[in-house]
């Protein structure tokens, strides 16, 4: 690929990254919402982060298989009941780093 | 370095980058390993460095950019890359839309910015806090920018010495799951919440095993915030709430 081609890549991997991001802010922060629309997006943090994290805890990269005997999912345990009990941020991030870091030594 | 930047900010721009650095770290810890993995990577499929930062700079999206190094290497042309990162990166649209309830009025120069930074880790974070009433939108543009940094700095940095750095040391690789996690539990305020994680949850890894790519994510969130409107709807209708704090 020459230069040329490398930066017509990226710029046009850019604009199409950056319009989705863009597009609904520039859209939406201009008006009211209506009210079904805003109770919507309110539910839409926590299916994100569900539709997010159930693959990468009980399923494999490539080849695609569900695998309930993950590293990742056994240290997500630990992990999830300190977040419900403590809700620190910080505090999760490293327990959840140490458990994958011991289950990993263990396996 | 973040000090001396600050100093001559008015006390609450000052405010503002403490309180949004503080909200950021684990999003730059978690993209410390991946930066440097895609840098690697990169260098491998022989980008330069200049090449690899360009990339992360004007792209700024860990999956897309890995999908489009892997793309590169098997000689793929131009436009599939571009195509198949606009399909990748299609769930921003989703997150943008949510964030824009918490940008109200928000200037178009102050927006654009915004945009820049919206990723999956930089949405968590903010919606977090947005809803717990403690952010405003100019500490959420400091967690998106400096993760954006972070993420930018590693990258190149993974092109020089990424190949030294040894795989899996303390769980570095687990910080950004381990964080999800934290914020999928601070979206969890009542029951209704916790039914929509779990459809959304069921609903993405069907879709993460029945199809390629990465529709998963917006098909599972999509269905998931759908089913919880119209479980809510259900029952406002027939004058029980589901979503009482019970």
């Amino acid at each position: 690929m020459t230069t040329a081609d490398y930066l017509l890549l990226v710029i046009g991997m850019g604009l199409v990254t950056y319009l989705p991001r863009w597009l609904p802010l520039a859209l939406l922060t201009r008006r009211q919402l209506p009210e079904w629309l805003v109770t919507w997006l309110e539910f839409v943090p926590a299916a994100i982060l569900g539709a997010l994290l159930a693959p990468a805890l009980v399923a494999t990269g490539e080849p695609r298989r569900l695998d309930l005997l993950r590293p990742e999912l056994f240290a997500a345990m630990p992990t999830f009941i300190f977040a419900f009990k403590t809700r620190s941020f910080a505090g999760t991030v490293v327990v959840g780093m140490l458990a994958f870091w011991l289950i990993g030594l263990l396996v | 370095m973040e000090r001396e930047l600050t100093d001559d900010l008015p006390v609450p721009h000052r405010k503002a980058v403490s309180a949004g650095l503080r909200a950021a770290w684990p999003i730059c810890l978690g993209y410390f390993p991946i930066g440097l993995a895609f840098g690697v990577l990169a260098g491998k499929a022989g980008l330069t460095p200049w090449e690899t930062g360009l990339m992360a700079i004007l792209v700024f999206a860990g999956s897309a950019q890995f999908i489009a190094v892997a793309m590169l290497q098997a000689g793929v042309s131009v436009l599939p890359i571009v195509i198949t990162t606009f399909m990748v990166n299609l769930r921003h649209l989703l997150m943008s839309s949510s964030l824009a309830v918490h940008l109200q009025g928000a200037g178009g120069r102050f927006l654009g910015m915004f945009a820049y930074g919206v990723t999956d880790e930089s949405f968590a974070v903010n919606m977090a806090r947005f809803r717990s009433g403690e952010w405003d939108r100019w500490r959420a543009l400091v967690v998106n920018q400096a993760a954006n940094f972070v993420w930018i700095c590693c990258c190149v940095a993974g092109t020089y010495a990424g190949q030294f750095i040894p795989a899996r040391a303390f769980g570095i690789d687990y910080a950004l799951t381990a964080m999800f996690i934290c914020l999928l539990v601070f979206q969890l305020h009542n029951r209704l919440y916790v039914i929509i994680a779990l459809v959304a949850g069921a609903v993405s890894v069907l879709l993460y095993l029945a199809l390629p790519g990465n529709i998963y994510v917006v098909g599972g969130a999509v269905t998931a915030a759908t089913a919880g409107f119209a479980l809510k709807r259900r029952y406002a209708g027939s004058g029980r709430k589901a979503d009482d704090n019970s």
